[in-house]
């Protein structure tokens, strides 16, 4: 149906963004981000040969900050946005514990 | 069938800033949860992450201390993954750039010297911290945003032996140039392994697992050893190894299967566009260079060749560089080599060993304990009389003074001993008869009576000399 991406790597794609999509609404987005790659696509008409690679589009090199803590305490107004919270923690639906896996 | 084993380590080391590698909220730890929190480590939308230039530097130590080439223009990805531990739903680490690459460091299994590949290490932030209960889990994001240092090896390791031995230089050679206290049991060092096995002669690697759950250098050995048996046995008896991660028990001192591995990992990297590029340039590398402290290989060259101890004296002294330190300052204080390097390995690490705490956080000062060996050098206290000086010096108190207040001054003086000795000679004839008929106990005797008159204060080595004299007329 599609050139540039299949209905799986859009399934996978879902997963790894944790979105859930059920299997009729595949083709419809299938269809859509085969049109957006289309679309960027026209980026590799452009010759780059001898071009380096561009990680930062500011012109800004080497501008770093001191090693000077400043806290800017804002732990109560942070936790009031946070959906819930208790003596001071985030608290969130029970989540197994994968930690480490994620260094 | 004989097998060769590869092991892979991921070394994962907390620096000690004083500030986030990307925000300037204070790195400290154990306070009230997100209180060391702002809105970038939060990840708000559009706050922007600034570069910390005291990790940057963190990061050159370390791999001008692991002999790695320095990357000259590293620029920081973001690794994309989700994860109540980390807000932002993206890590930045250096992926395409690390910091430094093609390291190394050299081990010493057995006497065997062999160097350890280091592929690359790359500064990036630590995650949050989630604890679970009640049916909830709670996030404590303090530690987001903790400048970390990964550190991964080259597939040269290939026994559980090396792995240690590779940590344990790791953990030294780090730990000298003062960017991290690595510390397992308190988490400012974490290690991942992983370990394959393949018959000996097979070019591809075989299968590789990976262990959790490795909270010291001694389970890092153990849980090799195991998983190295395990997987061999599967091999011996027909079966394959799966990709899984494993959970090593202390108790047991087995892995157990934790998950199977499917797929790779997919975490679509792509350059950090919030943070700027940079360019390290030599100068800043050579003034880096100029401040790291003496690394321990140095320090041991130094002790067995300047000062005359054994290399085993000098291999102890340098396993932390508070020792060693501490050590330089003795000398410098001009206390004997020897002596001082004895009662650092003797009495004060029985005393940190009994009190459960690090040297520079006792009352024990190089300028007290200097002072105590010299005194035991110039005679004025016998080793038995240092006892109890070093209790007082553990209590910060100065020993020249210490002595004086109690009257602990070792009696040398020949001509003050000689009568004691006169009339110790004097009273025990059948010792003396002993001493000539050549039992050479009875002298010990007598030396022993001499003490007892002294309150033990009596020089023993002159107590000896006037005696036989004596007895010799």
């Amino acid at each position: 149906m599609s050139e540039q991406i299949s209905e799986d790597q859009v399934k996978h794609v879902a997963e790894l963004a944790k979105l859930k999509i059920d299997d009729d609404q595949l083709p419809y987005f299938t269809t859509q981000l085969d049109k957006i790659i289309g679309l960027f696509e026209t980026l590799s008409e452009v010759d780059t040969d001898g071009v380096e690679p561009t990680s930062s589009v500011t012109d800004q090199l080497n501008t770093m900050r001191e090693d000077v803590a400043d806290n800017w305490n804002q732990r109560e107004e942070l936790l009031a946005n946070a959906p819930d919270a208790e003596k001071g923690y985030i608290k969130v639906p029970s989540i197994i514990d994968e930690s480490g896996d994620n260094e | 069938m004989n097998f060769e084993t590869t092991i892979g380590l991921e070394v994962h080391v907390e620096l000690k800033t004083n500030s986030k590698i990307f925000s300037p909220s204070p790195v400290e730890f154990g306070d009230d949860p997100n209180s060391n929190t702002n809105v970038i480590d939060w990840g708000y939308p559009g706050v922007l992450p600034s570069t910390n230039k005291g990790v940057v530097e963190s990061g050159i130590k370390a791999a001008l201390a692991l002999h790695a080439d320095i990357e000259r223009h590293p620029h920081f990805d973001r690794k994309n993954y989700f994860y109540p531990d980390n807000p932002k739903a993206y890590q930045i680490t250096e992926s395409e750039t690390p910091l430094g690459h093609d390291g190394w460091v050299e081990i010493d299994v057995d006497g065997k010297k062999k160097k350890i590949g280091i592929a690359e290490m790359h500064i990036e932030e630590d995650a949050g911290k989630n604890t679970h209960g009640d049916g909830y889990s709670y996030v404590d994001l303090n530690r987001q945003g903790t400048p970390l240092v990964e550190i991964v090896s080259k597939p040269d390791i290939a026994s559980p032996d090396e792995a240690y031995a590779y940590l344990e230089e790791l953990r030294q050679q780090i730990q000298f140039t003062g960017i991290s206290d690595v510390k397992m049991e308190e988490g400012s060092m974490r290690v991942d392994v992983n370990i394959s096995i393949r018959p000996v002669g097979q070019k591809e690697y075989g299968v590789k697992t990976e262990l959790k759950n490795l909270n010291s250098f001694n389970y890092v050995r153990k849980g090799l050893a195991y998983e190295e048996q395990r997987q061999q046995r599967v091999l011996m008896s027909g079966g394959t190894i799966r990709q899984e991660t494993r959970r090593f028990d202390e108790t047991t001192g087995q892995t157990i299967l934790m998950r199977v591995k499917e797929g790779s990992d997919d975490y679509r990297y792509f350059p950090e566009p919030d943070l700027p590029v940079l360019d390290i340039s030599q100068d800043w590398i050579d003034s880096i260079n100029s401040e790291m402290p003496e690394a321990p290989g140095k320090r041991r060259d130094r002790y067995v060749n300047e000062l005359g101890i054994t290399d085993y004296d000098a291999m102890v002294l340098t396993q932390t560089k508070e020792m060693s330190d501490f050590y330089d300052q003795m000398i410098a204080q001009g206390a004997d080599a020897k002596l001082a390097a004895n009662y650092l390995q003797g009495d004060v690490n029985a005393y940190l060993n009994d009190n459960q705490v690090d040297l520079q956080n006792t009352d024990i000062t190089p300028e007290h304990l200097a002072t105590m060996v010299k005194l035991i050098t110039d005679g004025t206290i016998s080793s038995k009389m240092a006892k109890k000086v070093f209790k007082a010096v553990t209590q910060g108190k100065e020993p020249k003074q210490f002595v004086e207040e109690k009257g602990m001054v070792q009696l040398s003086d020949p001509a003050k001993l000689q009568p004691i000795v006169d009339e110790v000679v004097a009273a025990n004839p059948q010792s003396v008869e002993d001493f000539h008929n050549g039992k050479d106990r009875a002298i010990g005797f007598l030396v022993g009576q001499i003490m007892k008159q002294t309150q033990g204060k009596a020089n023993p080595q002159v107590v000896n000399k006037l005696l036989v004299d004596t007895m010799n007329k």
